[in-house]
């Protein structure tokens, strides 16, 4: 047995769909077989019916697009805070070896506490504010942005700094014009990673300390048995999530093709 | 930005010395903001005494309807369950995507749909299917564990060489001695990849579970720590849920190394 060689695109859309098929008509079965109410267990169309009707129809407070918003924004604080945090520190830590003494043991240890985990402090310190979830997604996002951050202008040659530092240039021209264009592609990835983890936590903050947002609205949809809800919101929580995914990949490729890898 | 010094064993005692400087440093600066200067309150966080009575209450007295070891059992056996139950279904699903293409093109779609939806978010679907108890967790670490196994597993499989395929031809292996002797160890370091991913996200996905809802675990105490306003029971909390996932990794690294004995050298 050799690896198979590629199906041809057509018994690949064949297969395919067999695979989406088997799976809306097993979980469509399950549902009308009757052994469980529609709320408890709705057909695909009635959650899809749902989505749409979330749209104009408020639940939980607001209509979905406003919950959407919400999420948005919380999102792009956490996120934006992580980004410039994390990445002049790890510049930093990879320029200054003191800093990098200083930081690390620090930093190692607090990784270890799952993001979710800060919740219990988040709504300590700030209630129900914004700040609760942001700083939850901050601790998602932020590790990533770092080590990749730190990593990538670790590995830089040597060569290119000690050309430049033979050219008189100073630490903080050696660190914004070498490491950082050098270590671009490694940020990049590490943003990837990044928001990926953020949208995450928010998901999981949102569960707990928010009253509005895509999580709230599934906590809500939870609270009064409505699958179909809950569904709808993970949709709208994978779709965005998707799209996040797919925007920073575009960049990716950018920053690799302007490098030329 | 390199080390002078090419002794190994002064290395490592130069890293410890550092370690435990920073260590000291970190407590030391703890201290004085909480306690010593009391800029701080600790209402908002604790002091490091208060920190340690809530430990020894956490140990000896309980918290949360259970001791500290009966919430870390708890936690760390449902995680455990949880893991293994939904990486071993994963790994083979896996391996059967990567080794056929038809299996990949019908898993395809399920995993399409699937893997965009952070495995948190299932919680509220978990609880309303089976309520608070352990098979929604189970079920919400199952989730969470399976995606990243699953496609480890798989990109394991297709990075094999190709040169390793051809040989394996020449001499006529095939059926169980190929994925015993070819697929499995050749997809093996991509498999312990995805399970290290699978047991964190199992662990971060358990504790916000706990944390909605849970009668004992280590996310029942930073919940129960959050509802009475107990700051230090609450950095106890998190520290525990710390110390248990980095045991659990370790745990998995040294099985790892067991596993793969030629990836020693």
């Amino acid at each position: 047995m050799i690896l198979q060689e590629k199906l041809s695109p057509q018994r690949f859309w064949q297969l395919t769909s067999l695979g989406a098929i088997c799976f809306v008509g097993l979980w469509t079965a399950a549902a009308l077989a009757g052994l469980t109410s529609p709320q408890f267990l709705p057909t695909p169309w009635a959650v899809l019916d749902r989505f749409v009707t979330l749209w104009s129809e408020p639940f939980a407070g607001a209509v979905l697009h406003e919950h959407v918003l919400a999420s948005m924004r919380r999102f792009f604080l956490g996120f934006g805070f992580a980004v410039l945090v994390g990445l002049p520190l790890g510049l930093l830590m990879a320029w200054f070896q003191p800093i990098d003494r200083l930081i690390t043991p620090l930093f190692e240890t607090i990784r270890f506490v799952a993001p979710i985990a800060w919740i219990p402090f988040a709504a300590l310190w700030f209630g129900t504010g914004i700040g609760g979830p942001v700083l939850i997604i901050f601790m998602g996002a932020f590790p990533p942005v770092l080590i990749n951050t730190y990593r990538g202008a670790k590995f830089v040659d040597k060569r290119y700094l000690e050309a430049a530092s033979t050219l008189g240039a100073s630490h903080w021209r050696n660190i914004s014009q070498v490491l950082l264009p050098a270590a671009l592609p490694s940020i990049v990835s590490g943003l990837r990673i990044s928001a990926g983890l953020g949208w995450q936590s928010l998901v999981g903050a949102e569960l707990i300390v928010a009253s509005s947002g895509v999580g709230y609205l599934m906590v809500r949809g939870q609270a009064s048995i409505s699958t179909a809800t809950v569904m709808s919101g993970m949709i709208a929580i994978g779709m965005i999530g998707l799209i996040l995914d797919i925007l920073i990949r575009r960049l990716q490729q950018v920053v690799e093709a302007r490098r030329g890898l | 930005m390199t080390t002078t010094s090419t002794n190994p064993g002064w290395l490592v005692a130069k890293r410890l010395l550092h370690a435990a400087m920073a260590a000291f440093g970190l407590v030391f600066c703890w201290w004085a903001l909480t306690s010593g200067t009391g800029w701080v309150s600790s209402m908002r966080f604790p002091a490091p005494h208060e920190t340690w009575a809530a430990w020894q209450q956490m140990l000896w007295s309980g918290y949360a309807n259970a001791l500290w070891h009966e919430h870390a059992w708890r936690s760390i056996r449902l995680v455990f369950m949880g893991f293994a139950i939904s990486s071993s279904i994963g790994v083979l699903l896996g391996l059967a995507m990567g080794a056929s293409r038809k299996v990949e093109a019908i898993a395809n779609p399920v995993f399409l749909f699937l893997r965009p939806i952070p495995p948190l978010a299932w919680i509220p679907l978990a609880i309303v299917w089976l309520g608070l108890g352990d098979s929604a967790k189970l079920m919400v670490i199952f989730v969470a564990a399976f995606v990243p196994s699953v496609i480890n597993s798989f990109s394991g499989v297709r990075q094999i060489e190709r040169p390793i395929f051809e040989a394996a031809a020449m001499l006529n292996v095939s059926g169980w001695r190929m994925w015993r002797e070819v697929l499995i160890p050749g997809a093996l370091p991509s498999i312990f990849t995805g399970l290290r991913l699978s047991l964190q996200a199992s662990w971060t996905t358990l504790v916000a579970a706990e944390l909605v809802g849970a009668i004992a675990g280590l996310g029942q105490i930073l919940n129960q720590g959050a509802q009475d306003i107990f700051p230090a029971m609450i950095l106890v909390g998190m520290l525990s849920v710390a110390l248990a996932g980095w045991l659990m990794t370790l745990v998995l690294g040294a099985i790892e190394v067991r596993t793969m004995p030629w990836r020693m050298a």
